[in-house]
């Protein structure tokens, strides 16, 4: 039977009240909805992912819109007997159902709590007991994403105090377990572990697993269902990261994954773009803003090339968000950190059309500057949260902005030190030698204060990347030698290697003509 | 449970315990009394974990009763020895605003400003000013005094003795000698400048000799010369 579901205990009489107030019957189901958990009872239990995947992403969509616009999926309860009651189906159809509920209305503190305790019951059944399904990868990505989602939505809500009824105070004290961080992160923490993941993707490298190359899925008669919940769990663990403000743990988390390949993580869209999205966010807020510049400029590119595909999807609306937010971080880091060779042609004619005014502006470093960042990084930002519980004592305060108005600030007074190295740059690029004492007559400020822009500049510009090394991130350098500067110009260098290799093959062409033409 | 003990050899086990706990169960409230006598011993022995002081500090944004601002205070001025990586600001987005209005983080916060700026004169003065916070970390002067001379090895080919002394807070006779044992041991060549005094030849590197540049841009991929191996053969 299933299990943990507070509507079991509820009074008759709740119900009843509760049809009436929600003007519709949780426990009427059409025709439609039985054939749908009946056909899919069967594909999970004869595990075709194919048919699981087509009314998992089909199916359940157009249902959704012709019958339930805006009103929940019948009760678990009312199709249970429909599937035998099988007890990991029913868990599978009530995480489809609280996923519908907060897409399509705004679910009660109560539902919030009963969709943890569905997540509870479901995640200890795939890691404690031996499943023996396949799912399609898109559903168990969905099942990390909406897990994290569910977790953020939940630290919002709760952070809002100021207008909870006494009712609801007394439940978010009486179930201080739901969606608690600790839980949280111990849950995806655990996927991680359980399934071996870090070993297997690690024994793939060296040719002992095959996990990339099918998809995850497993032909041998076993499951995918522990592997790739841990799999998506390391990229869910870097998402909970980024939202506390951890970045470096963030992207420690996501290290077993390779993003310079393909992988189980392009599998699925919102998959690839979610992983990028945070490790440029992160890199971003770590200060290595090539490595940001280089990851979202692929992104970009794969989304513009293929969103096409997705138009039909659910997923398409949160791809073109997603999209737009990367272009808002895309021209942070530029503005930050100018480059010229890194961005591809149509990412970069997309950006001066979106960016190009705001980036001009924002290397003016003024007020105006300020408040530019500051809308980018407002509307780009993932929504931060605040991790612990509230304080129930009076006066009642909401507190939700509260984290993420600390890493505004923090970024802001970042792009503030950094303020006047704008000014230098445009000196540097005219002048090949200036003393210091002409360029601090330019630029009116005293020597000792050029030196420490200088030093600034040096600073700001040469990063320290994960392995310690010191990485010129510099456009346009310098050096000083006693009291002259001499600016260095980063020249483009003629690749000659590739152009070697093209002619080799090109001639190696020629003299094959050449040889079919005199044995004709 | 892990408890620090007063014997070396039993410190370095508990260290390295401390580690495995921050790699394999982190999200766990139990080990924030080890991760803080972890920061007590990173301060007392010149070791640093930025992972293990994140770690604690992501414990006291769970439960910001168990916070402890000294500990925080240390972890922070661990994170500025740390410098040119970008640890306290790691740091700093993960302590709530309230907290960094205390007075001793705002000195801290104008600390590490003045390093990011480059005003190195402006550091000394201030951490003079407050030595209480600084000297309660061993090993803080020649840490920052390293940051100062990385800095200075990017910029400067040749640098005045003025500028140098200025920014590693060390002058006259304790100059000469720290000079000569640069030159000694680090490559380091003092020159006479023109008529100005000592100029100090750093190291060459490739961010202040840009010819040293490694020109990785040319380099070709092995990939790319095996495909053409048939062609070759």
């Amino acid at each position: 039977m299933a299990a943990n579901y507070d509507y079991d205990e509820a009074p008759a009489t709740y119900d009843d009240a509760n049809r009436q107030e929600l003007g519709y019957d949780p426990n009427f189901v059409p025709d439609s909805v039985k054939s749908f958990v009946v056909h899919l009872y069967r594909h999970i239990r004869e595990k075709n992912v194919y048919e699981i995947h087509q009314m998992y992403e089909i199916s359940f969509q157009k249902l959704s819109d012709r019958l339930f616009k805006d009103t929940p999926w019948p009760s678990v309860d009312a199709v249970a007997h429909y599937v035998d009651n099988d007890q990991v189906f029913c868990l599978l159809y009530r995480e489809m159902w609280f996923r519908h509920l907060y897409a399509r209305l705004s679910p009660t503190l109560k539902q919030r709590i009963d969709s943890w305790d569905n997540y509870c019951s479901l995640f200890q059944v795939v890691l404690h007991r031996v499943v023996n399904m396949q799912l399609p990868n898109q559903w168990l990505w969905d099942m990390v994403d909406e897990f994290v989602y569910q977790f953020q939505s939940f630290c919002q809500y709760r952070a809002k105090m100021k207008n909870k009824t006494e009712q609801e105070i007394a439940l978010l004290r009486q179930f201080d377990q739901a969606w608690n961080v600790y839980g949280v992160l111990n849950y995806l923490q655990a996927f991680v572990e359980k399934s071996n993941i870090i070993q297997i993707l690690e024994q793939e490298k060296e040719g002992i697993e095959q996990f990339t190359a099918t998809d995850g899925y497993d032909y041998s008669g076993g499951s995918n269902v522990l592997k790739v919940l841990g799999y998506f769990s390391m990229v869910g663990l870097l998402r909970v990261h980024c939202l506390l403000g951890d970045y470096q743990t963030g992207l420690k988390c996501l290290l077993p994954i390779d993003i310079n390949q393909q992988g189980v993580y392009t599998s699925v869209i919102g998959s690839h773009i979610t992983t990028i999205y945070h490790y440029g966010f992160a890199s971003l807020m770590m200060r290595r803003y090539v490595k940001a510049i280089r990851e979202f400029n692929k992104m970009l590119l794969y989304i513009y090339k293929t969103k096409q595909y997705h138009q039909k999807s659910p997923q398409y609306e949160q791809i073109l968000k997603k999209n737009e937010q990367m272009y808002a971080l895309l021209a942070i880091c530029l503005s930050l950190c100018p480059q010229t060779k890194l961005v591809e042609e149509t990412v970069n004619s997309q950006l001066r059309e979106k960016y190009g005014e705001k980036m001009a502006r924002m290397q003016r470093y003024d007020d105006e500057a300020f408040a530019i960042y500051d809308e980018l990084f407002s509307y780009a930002c993932p929504k931060f949260i605040t991790p612990s519980a509230p304080s129930f004592e009076e006066p009642l305060v909401n507190y939700n902005q509260d984290a993420y108005r600390l890493q505004l600030k923090l970024f802001l007074y970042e792009v503030k030190q950094q303020q006047l190295l704008s000014g230098v740059r445009t000196f540097l690029k005219v002048y090949s030698t200036i003393s210091l004492g002409k360029l601090a007559n330019y630029m009116e400020v005293d020597e000792p204060t050029l030196r420490t822009i200088l030093f600034s500049y040096k600073h700001k510009t040469h990063a320290v990347d994960s392995d310690g090394n010191i990485i010129s991130n510099a456009d346009v350098d310098f050096y000083i030698d006693d009291d002259m500067i001499h600016v260095v110009e980063s020249k483009p260098v003629k690749r000659f290697g590739d152009y070697f290799l093209r002619q080799i093959v090109k001639l190696e062409g020629v003299i094959n003509d050449m040889d079919r033409i005199r044995l004709e | 449970m892990v408890r620090e003990r007063e014997t070396p050899k039993q410190q370095q086990q508990v260290s390295y315990t401390v580690e495995q706990l921050v790699a394999v169960n982190p999200y766990n409230p139990d080990i924030l009394p080890d991760l803080e006598n972890y920061v007590n011993e990173q301060v007392s022995s010149q070791t640093y974990s930025l992972d293990a002081n994140l770690c604690l500090l992501r414990l006291y944004q769970f439960e910001p009763e168990r916070m402890s601002t000294q500990i925080v205070a240390r972890i922070l001025v661990k994170a500025l020895m740390a410098m040119p990586a970008p640890d306290f600001s790691l740091c700093l987005f993960l302590i709530p605003e309230r907290v960094q209005m205390e007075e001793q983080f705002k000195t801290l916060i104008v600390l590490s400003h003045y390093l990011e700026t480059g005003r190195f004169r402006q550091f000394w003065d201030e951490a003079a000013k407050n030595r209480h916070i600084v000297e309660a970390v061993p090993g803080f002067e020649q840490a920052i005094q390293t940051y100062a001379i990385h800095v200075l090895s990017l910029t400067y080919q040749k640098i005045p003795r003025p500028v140098l002394a200025e920014a590693i807070n060390i002058e006259g006779l304790s100059l000469d000698k720290f000079l000569e044992h640069q030159a000694a041991n680090s490559g380091w060549i003092l020159e006479k400048g023109h008529g100005r005094g000592q100029l100090i030849v750093l190291p060459r590197n490739e961010f202040n000799h840009p010819e040293l540049k490694k020109s990785a841009a040319d380099s070709v991929p092995l990939e790319h010369i095996i495909r053409i191996f048939p062609i070759l053969g």
